[in-house]
């Protein structure tokens, strides 16, 4: 059979106004259907003819998903359908959860922040030139992995996580959201009941399912994002994305730190990066280094070297060790 | 007396309707009964068409027919053509299905089982030189004297060289100027370096879709192409027919680069199944097929050896190319020794190069082809001896750069103007040279600063070509343009020429494009950045017949000598007695009365065959004057642009931002001031990307590419240069074409691309990593002493 891309093949599209309609359709079509968001990653995926549902549900009309609410208590919720280009905006994020607006607003370009969804951006597929590609590998049902090999281009793959498959997660907002304690809240299949997964526990790596990155299984609708309450004392946030250009880029790898301060020493941390792994790196190492330390350079250099002390290279992308204890360095010494 | 064209900001006629979306692109075309093609890709990067069964494919229903290298004019052999039976590259079409809708063609496509004999292959120019490496076509890997041939080195070339420098073997072309040996041995100081630059697509925002008909023994093409008239010929050369019998129209395109000089070799395709089934075929193509059958720079693989004296005077330069051709072959390394030539003027030099078939996609021009490549490859070796000659990096290009009596190797002569030193001072101006110099080194936090200067010259004009003009009876002035449309705004600039030869409005003038059936004159192909010195004479040239016609018919009319009547406003008049006259509307009505040479009946014997059949389809519309371009010109026409680049380098993730850019020009006289300053900064942006984050990227096992998508190839952005982004120009007239103006076109891209390397290489305290793109994984492992995420001479990562 010969390979035709960039022509997506005919489906069946829903567009559902309600979760109850939306969940009626997963139930309807569970085995082979595609949910829908702002479909910067499905329609990739589409118009290459490799993932090829008959049917679509868009919840672009699904109102309830959208919007930003203050939660009883204290606290966000954020809708899963909330563009980023909101959520990037939005007052209340910028005021409590600034390091979220920050690593929503460096997503791609600005058509896309207004079309892309913050639930797209962590539940989408790796970037992994080999898989996209349509290649047999393991996380598309294979038995390879094609950028493991030692002649394989695998800049962009990871350091940490590995297993048996080295693609990495390529989401902005993911390593913010680990570093905020958020949880997502899922519908499973088709609505027979609500979880609520910690950040840490909804991003999964390919040693618990090498064909998904998050938990989100067929039937599952991801609905909201819950943003704790920030720490009640002084709070210093860090994101940063190191990408090649500065628009429409992954980042080669990003952080995020939400650092609670005693006086000038550190209370407690939580430092995330991304772009390293299969899913986002929660360094419980470094922030362990941090804990009831000044951040000044010594502390944030030895928590960057905690954080990549188990970190082995591929062929091209040793650069990564060297980037990655340089940002979660800085996300110790920079945090402001 | 109306107010000069020349030099003024004027908005180019299509600008409302690119802008509003109304500009008709290739794929917006229309006609009745049109149905689409789609194309079938080889999936390896070099084979044999074993088999192929379409079987399952022609028994669906809306498939009207499939098209095969065989169905193609002319024979299989060494040319490119739009399908092939041995696919030297992976994406090569092999073969195109016609069907009622695209959906339709792509699931046909998708039912075609295709048999492939899988031959060897290569990526790497280098690999293909060793003994017993593969050749990237059955004829063999280089030219040499014009023979494809399968060349070698000895493996002692390659054992010689280590792992770290270009082996050199037997070039395929050398030549030398002076003696270079001797040029080192004068030198004081002399620098050497082994240099990567790497081939990158085009990625014009418009891909190279096509509609093609046929009526009555005619074919109409609407596509997606630079030229126009001259594009006409190369479709018909394509599908071996008369010109005559072929129509192309295209009025607007998308950006070209050099990859859509005359046309495509895939305009065929449409073409030969619209034939064969008796519609309309439209094949649109996409994203990740223009990156295959979009054409691509061709890369380098060099190594320069250079000697200066103590004042800065390059005393040698020798230089060795190995080239990435692509299956098709590319004269990139050529051009890059003569313009090396124009940037420094080496007392002494030696070139040598060898161009290699690789299994890649196909190479062709793409903006100041090898031009480029050079500038940004030397620039940072001559910083590099400035630093130890301790020589200001301006005053070491002001001491190497042309003068007009300069030289252009190897045996080209010397130049029709160039003002390099002038422009290398407006430039330091403009960027604040002297205060920014001395921000090299400067550290905030983990950022340093670094400046550059890229100093680039290419090609700019032509001559010889033929301008036509037709005043018709609405008193207008209709400029006839063979030339086409790229997004220059030259096919509306070089018309200001005629304009204020007439002394004419701008609101007199209407531009006549993009369409062989009004009647074009034989126009250059729009490449080399030839179109404004060519098109200006041509059009000045047509403007002087003109006024000599209007003169003469004013004469006959109302008496008195031709010569003591003006042209001005739109009118032919008696000077001193502006009454005795007529306006243009009378003057048109009067010609075709008259006939003979006033109204094109009659025209001048040294017209191309082209101008004169366009002549003839003009005749008796109105007072038509044709002309060839031949002023005299002695010498080779250049423009320079000077870049220069502030950059702060991250130590700690090597990201690097550019801080400040400002650029100058040596083009002659400013034709049109805003659309200069857009073609320069853009080409000064475009270079940028080819030595920040452009990449293209293959797995070398496979041979098969992974950026295939903007955002995987990542060129550059506009949010990639800062604000403070500027430009100026020297504005002095070229003295030897009569409005002063030279092309612009090219040599902006390689000076954003060599100032961004120099201040990248200046904010790592000099050391230059002698390779493109500078992409932070090789700047934090160059400065964290990590090891080296690629070979130095590794190429497609």
């Amino acid at each position: 059979m010969a390979v035709i891309r960039d022509m997506i093949p005919p489906f069946e599209l829903f567009q559902p106004a309600s979760i109850d309609d939306a969940l009626a359709l997963l139930r309807e079509h569970r085995a082979d259907c595609w949910v829908l968001a702002g479909g910067l990653d499905s329609f990739d995926w589409f118009k290459d003819r490799i993932k090829r549902p008959a049917a679509v549900i868009d919840l672009g009309g699904v109102e309830a998903l959208t919007g930003i609410r203050e939660r009883d208590g204290g606290g966000l919720e954020i809708g899963a359908m909330t563009s980023l280009a909101d959520v990037a905006g939005d007052e209340a994020v910028n005021a409590s959860y600034p390091l979220l607006a920050e690593a929503a607003g460096l997503v791609a370009t600005p058509q896309i922040r207004n079309q892309g969804t913050l639930g797209g951006n962590i539940a989408q597929d790796t970037r992994c030139w080999y898989y996209r590609s349509g290649w047999p590998c393991y996380r598309a049902g294979g038995n390879i992995c094609y950028a493991a090999t030692p002649r394989s281009m695998n800049r962009e793959h990871c350091i940490l996580g590995a297993s048996r498959c080295v693609a990495v997660n390529p989401s902005d907002a993911a390593p913010a959201l680990v570093a905020l304690d958020a949880e997502m809240i899922v519908l499973r299949a088709g609505g027979e009941h609500q979880q609520a997964y910690s950040a840490a526990d909804f991003f999964i790596g390919p040693a618990i399912d090498i064909t998904r990155m998050t938990v989100l299984e067929p039937g599952d609708l991801l609905t909201s994002i819950v943003l704790p309450a920030p720490p009640a004392g002084a709070a210093r946030w860090y994101f940063e994305k190191v990408r090649d250009r500065k628009a429409w880029d992954f980042s080669l790898a990003s952080v995020a730190s939400a650092l609670e301060m005693d006086g000038d020493r550190i209370r407690d941390a939580r430092i995330s990066v991304n772009g390293v792994a299969p899913y986002p790196v929660r360094c419980t190492a470094a922030e362990a280094v941090a804990r009831g330390r000044v951040p000044d350079d010594e502390t944030a250099l030895a928590a960057g070297e905690a954080a990549v002390a188990d970190a082995r290279p591929l062929r091209h992308n040793d650069y990564k060790i060297a980037l990655m204890r340089n940002l979660v360095r800085r996300a110790v010494r920079d945090a402001a | 007396m109306a107010e000069k064209l020349i030099g003024a900001d004027i908005a180019p006629p299509d600008l409302h309707a690119k802008i509003t979306g109304r500009a008709r692109y290739a794929e917006d075309f229309r006609a009745e009964g049109m149905v689409f093609a789609k194309l079938l890709a080889s999936p390896m990067p070099h084979a044999r068409v074993r088999r192929v069964d379409t079987r399952a494919a022609e028994a669906m229903e809306g498939v009207l027919g499939i098209a095969r290298a065989s169905d193609l004019p002319g024979e299989a052999g060494p040319r490119e053509r739009a399908l092939t039976d041995e696919p030297k590259y992976e994406g090569e079409p092999i073969l195109a299905v016609a069907a009622v809708d695209e959906t339709t063609a792509a699931a046909a496509v998708e039912a075609i089982r295709v048999d492939l004999e899988p031959l060897p292959f290569v990526l790497d120019p280098l690999e293909s030189l060793r003994e017993g490496g593969p050749d990237a076509r059955l004829d063999g890997n280089v030219v040499k004297d014009r023979e494809v041939v399968s060349f070698k080195w000895p493996a002692a070339v390659f054992e010689e060289a280590g792992e770290d420098r270009l082996p050199m073997g037997e070039p395929a072309v050398e030549w030398a100027v002076g003696d270079v040996e001797a040029g080192f041995a004068g030198a004081s100081v002399v620098v050497e370096e082994t240099i990567v630059h790497q081939s990158v697509t085009h990625h014009p925002m418009e891909p190279r879709s096509c509609m093609a008909y046929w009526q009555n023994g005619k074919l109409f093409v609407h596509g997606s192409t630079q030229s126009t008239q001259q594009t006409r010929n190369a479709v018909a050369r394509m599908m071996e027919m008369d010109v005559e019998d072929v129509v192309v129209v295209a009025e607007y395109c998308g950006g070209g680069f050099g990859s859509k000089i005359a046309g495509s070799p895939v305009m065929t395709v449409p073409a030969v199944l619209s034939r064969m089934i008796g519609r309309p075929v439209m094949l649109r193509v996409t994203r990740y097929e223009e990156n295959y059958i979009g054409r691509a720079r061709a890369g380098f693989q060099g190594w320069a050896r250079i000697g200066f004296r103590d004042d800065g005077r390059m005393t040698a330069l020798d230089l060795y190319l190995v080239q990435d051709s692509g299956p098709y072959g590319a004269s990139d390394f050529n051009t890059a020794g003569v313009v090396a030539t124009a940037s420094y003027q080496p007392e002494n030099m030696r070139f040598r190069g060898v161009p290699v078939y690789t299994n890649t996609p196909p190479r062709s021009a793409q903006r100041a082809p090898g031009g480029a490549q050079i500038v940004a490859m030397l620039e940072p070796l001559v910083d590099k001896a400035a630093r130890e000659l301790g020589i200001d990096r301006l005053e070491i290009r002001k001491a190497n750069a042309p003068g007009s009596d300069g030289w252009l190797g190897p045996n080209q002569g010397k130049f029709t103007s160039a003002r390099v030193r002038e422009a290398l001072d407006l430039g330091a101006e403009l960027f604040n040279w002297e205060e920014k110099k001395r921000l090299s080194g400067r550290r905030d936090g983990s950022k340093v600063t670094g400046v550059g200067i890229g100093l680039s010259p290419f090609t700019a004009g032509s001559s010889g070509r033929d301008g036509l003009l037709v005043v018709r009876e609405d008193g207008k002035l209709h400029v006839h343009q063979g030339i086409g449309n790229l997004g220059t705004h030259s096919i509306a600039d070089t018309a200001r020429a005629a304009a204020d030869v007439l002394d004419l409005s701008w609101d007199q003038v209407e531009i006549v494009w993009g369409d062989t059936r009004k009647h074009l004159p034989h126009s250059t192909v729009q490449a080399g950045s030839q179109t404004t010195f060519a098109h200006t004479r041509a059009n000045h040239a047509a403007a002087e017949a003109l006024v000599g016609l209007l003169q003469e018919l004013a004469a006959q009319e109302l008496g008195g000598a031709p010569g003591s009547y003006r042209v001005s406003g739109g009118r032919v008049f008696r000077a001193g007695s502006p009454a005795v006259g007529m306006d243009f509307a009378e003057a048109a009505r009067r010609a075709a009365a008259l006939g003979g040479k006033f109204s094109g009946e009659e025209y001048p014997e040294d017209l191309n065959d082209a101008t004169k059949a366009a002549v003839q389809g003009l005749a008796g519309q109105g007072l038509v004057a044709a002309a060839r371009d031949n002023y005299p010109r002695d010498g080779a026409i250049y423009s320079w642009v000077i870049s220069f680049c502030q950059v702060e380098l991250d130590e700690e993730t090597g990201a690097v931002e550019i801080v400040d850019l400002a650029s100058a020009a040596e083009c002659g006289t400013v034709l049109h001031a805003r659309s200069l300053a857009a073609q320069t900064n853009g080409g000064v942006i475009q270079g940028i990307g080819m030595a920040m984050s452009q990449r293209w990227v293959f797995d070398p096992k496979w041979g098969i590419p992974f950026t295939k998508r903007f955002y995987t190839a990542r060129p550059p952005g506009i949010l990639d240069v800062p604000r403070t982004l500027r430009f100026a120009a020297v504005d002095q007239p070229d003295p030897q074409t009569p409005v002063g103006a030279k092309g612009i076109g090219e040599p902006p891209v390689g000076a954003g691309e060599a100032a961004y390397a120099c201040a990248v290489a200046d904010a790592m305290g000099g050391r230059c990593l002698c390779r493109t793109p500078l992409t932070s994984d090789m700047i934090l492992a160059e400065l964290e002493d990590r090891p080296r995420p690629y070979g130095l001479l590794d190429t497609h990562v």
